[in-house]
């Protein structure tokens, strides 16, 4: 048993490694979400002018952006693969849970990366202090792992499917709207500067939002990648 | 087949209980009784998920292609309970509160839900070959499956609502006159029949023309 999850912690890893490896190659995930989240936060600063914009809305604009971002770069890691033709070699290789755990973890680093680049910005870009920073993480952290599990696993169903890129945002978002509702509604608690035990009940839905999802994801991850 | 009689003439009595048996509630008038119709289509609407959800599970333990009929058959007639949940809703919210929509969070759930719908019947489309389509319809159907506790029953609580929840109150206690309780209760019943039903017809329908066209093609 200790040997079995000792090697698929390896498998895992090994897969995470592949894809950062690949990344650094072409840079193509790294390259479109950062650049388009930019191009987004751009876009609302320029046409927003210096009206300063109300903390309801500052944390609404905020969670849109990343979920658009995360929907332009996070479905990459498993169209790769069909893209390249490489899935068959990887079905071989190795267990679909390492597969599934590898692709994970280098979603989550790539929207944590992102993050730790949009987020200052927007906050400089939109002119406002950042509010109760410790809540504001805190909805941050778990707000990103519950969207990249979301995101992962219906990558996964996409890659298989015709017109990718539409259908990705489309079977993504109900999903992942408990995620960003709670965390626009936790995100204003920290900007408006409450304290962390105000924002417990959005952290409690974050939490067990994203541990659901990941275990729905590791059960049923097994039938969306073995091929017919 | 008697049963579907017997279902037919209880929705008679059901429908003319709701107009002239059962009392109106206070500060609602006579809007009350779209209650006895429009809380029990929000019900069908997220049985029939559940049921889809169950039937996905089992096509993906088994790979019986009856089971992925009979998911999308109830993924069918749970988007049209849905889609009639929404519109009385919106009737309903126009007579009351003087708007069709302002995103209460029983409207944004009900919404959500038809864009899971939506979704999943986009997925369908999007895939040739009919067991991967199968298969990953499944594992969408279980995965949306998972969220709708998160959207019905948490997401509201966190935002005011203007929604009357006579049935789940905050002590959890149910506090509804008994003729009006009889009549909710009894649609339940009747609405949940009703969509077994449709289900039944639905599957029957899709396998007979299945048949037919085994038997034009000669096979």
């Amino acid at each position: 048993m200790v040997k079995r999850t000792f090697m698929l912690v390896y498998n895992s890893l090994i897969v995470f490694q592949k894809d950062v490896q690949l990344e650094f190659r072409t840079r193509f995930s790294i390259n479109a979400i950062i650049l388009f989240a930019i191009t987004t936060l751009t876009a609302i600063s320029f046409s927003v002018g210096p009206a300063k914009l109300d903390i309801t809305i500052l944390s609404a604009l905020l969670w849109i952006i990343l979920f658009f971002s995360a929907m332009t770069g996070l479905s990459h890691i498993f169209v790769r693969e069909e893209e390249q033709q490489t899935a068959d070699t990887l079905r071989l290789v190795t267990s679909p849970l390492a597969v599934f755990l590898g692709k994970w973890l280098f979603n989550v680093v790539l929207l944590f990366a992102l993050e730790i680049i949009i987020v200052p910005l927007f906050f400089i870009l939109m002119n406002t202090s950042g509010g109760n920073s410790n809540l504001l993480l805190m909805v941050l952290f778990l707000g990103s792992l519950g969207l990249s599990t979301v995101s992962t696993i219906i990558a996964a169903i996409i890659s298989q499917a015709s017109a990718r890129g539409a259908l990705f945002a489309v079977l993504a978002f109900p999903i992942s709207l408990p995620i960003i509702i709670t965390s626009i509604h936790g995100t204003r608690l920290a900007l408006e500067g409450n304290s962390v035990s105000t924002g417990f009940s959005d952290l409690q839905i974050l939490i067990s939002f994203f541990i659901v999802i990941l275990t729905v994801s590791i059960l049923t991850f097994e039938f969306i990648w073995k091929s017919n | 087949m008697w049963w579907k009689f017997l279902l037919g003439i209880y929705m008679i009595f059901i429908i003319l209980g709701a107009f002239l048996y059962a009392p109106t509630a206070k500060g609602l008038g006579e809007t009350t009784r779209i209650l006895f119709f429009h809380v029990p289509c929000a019900w069908i609407a997220t049985l029939a998920f559940l049921v889809s959800a169950a039937y996905s599970i089992r096509y993906l333990r088994s790979q019986n292609m009856l089971m992925d009929l009979k998911a999308t058959s109830a993924a069918q007639i749970g988007l049209v309970f849905t889609i009639l949940a929404t519109v009385t809703g919106s009737i309903w919210a126009n007579e009351i509160w003087h708007s069709y929509w302002n995103w209460d969070p029983r409207e944004s759930s009900i919404f959500i839900l038809l864009l899971i719908y939506a979704a999943y019947f986009a997925l369908r489309s999007a895939i040739e070959e009919k067991q991967q389509k199968a298969r990953l319809a499944s594992v969408y159907s279980i995965i949306a499956f998972v969220t709708v506790p998160f959207l019905i029953f948490v997401v509201p609580r966190l935002v005011e609502s203007l929604h009357p929840d006579p049935l789940i109150n905050t002590q959890g206690k149910i506090e509804m006159d008994s003729k009006m309780a009889t009549v909710f209760f009894g649609s339940f019943v009747g609405f949940t029949a009703l969509f077994f039903w449709m289900l039944y017809l639905k599957i029957q329908t899709v396998r007979l023309s299945q048949v037919k066209i085994k038997v034009n093609s000669g096979d």
